[in-house]
């Protein structure tokens, strides 16, 4: 396997979960506060992302630029349907706040020594297995 | 400067970071969306002999795979040298709330009446952090993403769908605190 190409998605990942931690984006806490309003910490996180976001694809469809090895950078639109989104999305809100993380600050708890979230994660991905199996009787 | 790392990073700083993370995934060809790794580690166990879903060339998701373990490493570097050992600071509402049930004031990153094994491995302890993780799993893939693919990259790309979700994150998150936490934990 030719690591040399994965060693960058490494990199990346390692910001990720340093910013995950020194946000504190990764605390049950800071979840508990964001779904009670009473701070306006993780609403400003995720405002300044998706506010630059929108600016910097608005930029890269605008001037079509390239990625690192030359191709055009396409977005695919996500499929056109409301019950799974509101659906999937509600039981993954009701997760995410009795375990104060969405998947990322998962393992990065546990990097960060929380081995607890070992146990959160194990099921998480349990529970993406149930979905696999049972996605064909849901409504989507 | 250095004080501005180890200190925990204002809203606005990480905000930029995380965007950084999303454009860097991009210009490397690929995007940012942590949950499908979920979806990526039960193929690479051999569920595509159990569904078709977990049936796919998940090499082609290995990538993503190394940004997860990046991740871990991520979090190992913050705990070990960017951190000043220093509480979160929640706001005192916050804290009160907690505190009637039975939540103390914070003591580091995580409740230890719910993350330290001695909680863990009680069994409404247990039940919590494997219930809370079995929703997010079976939630994120249903709804198709989670936060990092709907409500950062979707929503970064108008995509509706993605506002339908995290419309649904929000629906979640607040009947789960308001409405099931009581009941769960019980005002002491």
């Amino acid at each position: 396997m030719r690591m040399a190409k994965y060693i960058k998605f490494l990199l990346v990942g390692v910001v990720f979960g340093i910013v995950m931690a020194k946000s504190e984006a990764f605390s049950w806490y800071r979840i508990q506060e964001m779904f009670r309003f009473h701070s306006f910490h993780m609403y400003g996180i995720i405002g300044t992302a998706v506010t630059l976001g929108i600016l910097g694809v608005a930029l890269i469809k605008r001037f079509g630029i390239r990625d690192f090895a030359g191709n055009p950078i396409v977005f695919h639109p996500k499929e056109k349907s409301l019950w799974r989104y509101l659906l999937g999305g509600t039981l993954f809100g009701l997760g995410w706040a009795l375990s104060g993380a969405c998947p990322g600050p998962m393992v990065v708890n546990i990097g960060y020594g929380y081995l607890t979230f070992f146990i959160v994660f194990l099921f998480a991905i349990l529970g993406t297995f149930l979905y696999g199996v049972v996605k064909n009787k849901l409504p989507h | 400067m250095w004080s501005f790392i180890v200190n925990p990073w204002p809203w606005w700083f990480s905000g930029i970071v995380i965007v950084f993370v999303m454009f860097l995934l991009l210009y490397f060809g690929q995007s940012f969306g942590f949950s499908s790794n979920l979806r990526t580690i039960c193929a690479m166990a051999g569920a595509g002999r159990i569904s078709k879903f977990f049936d796919f060339d998940w090499k082609s998701q290995l990538w993503n795979i190394a940004f997860l373990v990046g991740a871990i490493i991520g979090g190992f570097i913050a705990k070990t040298w960017l951190s000043n050992g220093e509480p979160v600071k929640i706001s005192d509402a916050t804290i009160r709330t907690l505190a009637a049930y039975g939540f103390a004031t914070p003591g580091g990153a995580q409740p230890d009446e719910l993350f330290t094994w001695q909680a863990a491995l009680t069994v409404k302890g247990f039940l919590v952090l494997a219930l809370g993780g079995l929703l997010v799993g079976f939630g994120a893939r249903y709804a198709g993403g989670c936060t990092s693919g709907h409500a950062i990259s979707g929503l970064s790309n108008l995509q509706i769908p993605s506002l339908i979700a995290v419309i649904g994150f929000f629906a979640g998150g607040l009947l789960m605190t308001h409405v099931l936490f009581p009941l769960i934990f019980g005002i002491k």
